[in-house]
């Protein structure tokens, strides 16, 4: 077990390994109930979502979910979400855990007469993920989860308990998060468990998320994205749209768009044995030109893997790069992301 | 269990003394709290070690360790089956998965460290720390 945002919680259960190439190949089942919540409701909950938020979320229709970015005021990440649009007047925001009271706390204080609530106490979330997810899943719903498409939602009796059901996830498998009263926690995870069981379904924990995102090409929190970086900066140019209207940050990042970008977040795949680690500095050159945010072995692609800030002429696909591994320059290549990317 | 000829270190590495060879490697303690080996770098044969300076370095999925020499001497032979299945080290740690054979250069020094029954006690009460 390790402490996680003020949670304990399992780094793995059967192996790191075992556990992703489960998600990859099966099914894995985690428990994300530390994940945050927050309920934006009234008149005014969607010029609440939109002045904090990078994305778009005037877009979302009900039932639609919305990868996005609370931002400072200087354009930079208080956190990154999902918006769910459950209705014209209630938004849900799904957070990072160890970032929920200041999440919440930011929005209060930018907020003009919706109702926000700390909703993190009133769910359990789990996700089941992985190509078998849909099919085990559905022996213990009546919900058809074929027609719910990727980033939409619906609600539903899971084995009796209802839940808000999304097609969501952070692993780049199929799958699906479900969020429900924490009363019944111990109750679904066995009976998932138990559905799922012959057919490979595996607990996975903390350790095989990690290594799911990564190859993946997703960010994280306090990796890629946190208070000193933009959207623009890491690859996030796809949520983050000034043309929506005014919002926290926005004059920023138009001005930061206008200077031009000094940095950009590159995928890289190590040459040889030797692996990226966080924090490793990036050379270019024999010069030091970045850092590594996240770094590891890709255990569907069998590659090493990263993430780095680099200058943003390297940040393109192609171009060679070195790691300095504990004093040993390792050579690498940045590549395109994500770096795995499900058959469709 | 641990085994009993063994001589551990609390950096949770083995050595077993035969004549004026030490062969070393990690405990099942060790191997069990790194996860996942994917990557083994030993030294050269013939590289001159210290006691308690870094042997080498072993990789797992999520994070990276450093070996710690139990012992001083040089470098005889290198377990090269590491480099191809770094995974035998999470399978048999005191066994196959030995690291390397080292000519000691005091072949007494080795019992300054802990014995099984000591090493035994010791993760014991890190255990114990961990549950609490």
């Amino acid at each position: 077990m390790v402490n996680f945002g003020g949670w304990d919680m399992p780094l793995e259960y059967s192996g790191i390994l075992a556990e992703h190439l489960a998600v990859r190949t099966k099914a894995g089942l985690f428990d994300v109930s530390h994940m945050g919540e927050i309920e934006i409701r009234g008149a005014r909950a969607l010029d609440l979502v939109q002045s904090v938020t990078c994305n778009n979320a005037a877009k979302l229709a009900i039932g639609q979910a919305q990868y996005s970015g609370l931002m400072t005021a200087a354009g930079t990440f208080v956190d990154d979400l999902l918006v769910h649009k459950i209705a014209d007047t209630h938004y849900l925001l799904c957070v990072n855990a160890g970032n929920q009271d200041r999440d919440y706390e930011h929005i209060l204080a930018n907020n003009a007469g919706a109702e926000v609530e700390n909703a993190g106490a009133r769910y359990t979330q789990l996700a089941i993920q992985g190509p078998l997810a849909r099919t085990i899943l559905q022996r213990l719903t009546s919900v058809p989860l074929d027609p719910i498409r990727y980033y939409h939602f619906t609600f539903g009796h899971v084995n009796g308990v209802n839940c808000l059901i999304a097609r969501t996830g952070y692993t780049g498998s199929d799958g699906f998060e479900i969020y429900f009263p924490p009363e019944h926690s111990e109750a679904l995870w066995n009976d998932l468990m138990e559905a799922g069981g012959a057919d490979g379904l595996v607990p996975c924990g903390l350790g095989a998320r990690n290594t799911l995102r990564l190859e993946a090409g997703m960010c994280l929190y306090g990796h890629e994205i946190d208070e000193t970086t933009t959207p623009w900066e890491a690859g996030l140019a796809w949520i983050c749209k000034p043309d929506k209207g005014d919002f926290l940050g926005r004059d920023s990042l138009l001005q930061q768009k206008a200077a031009g970008i000094k940095r950009g977040l590159a995928g890289f795949v190590m040459h040889d044995k030797l692996i990226a680690r966080d924090g490793y500095p990036v050379l270019s050159e024999g010069r030091e030109v970045g850092s590594v945010t996240s770094g590891g072995p890709a255990p569907f692609l069998k590659q090493n893997i990263g993430m780095a800030y680099v200058p943003p002429e390297l940040a393109t696909p192609g171009r060679h790069i070195e790691i300095s591994v504990r004093g040993q320059r390792a050579a690498a290549q940045v590549v395109e992301l994500p770096f795995y990317k499900r058959p469709r | 269990m641990v085994p009993k000829d063994y001589r551990y270190t609390k950096e949770h590495e083995w050595v077993r003394v035969e004549g004026d060879t030490g062969t070393v490697g990690i405990t099942d303690y060790a191997q069990h709290e790194l996860g996942d080996v994917v990557f083994v770098e030993l030294p050269g044969i013939g590289a001159t070690l210290e006691r308690g300076k870094t042997l080498g370095t072993v990789e797992s999925v999520k994070a990276v360790s450093e070996i710690y020499s139990p012992v001083a001497g040089k470098v005889m032979a290198i377990n090269e089956t590491l480099a191809t299945a770094p995974e035998k080290l999470n399978q048999d740690p005191y066994g196959a998965a030995w690291l390397v054979k080292v000519k000691l250069a005091d072949s007494k020094a080795v019992s300054e460290l802990m014995d099984a029954a000591a090493y035994q006690a010791y993760i014991s009460e890190k255990e114990k720390e961990h549950s609490a």
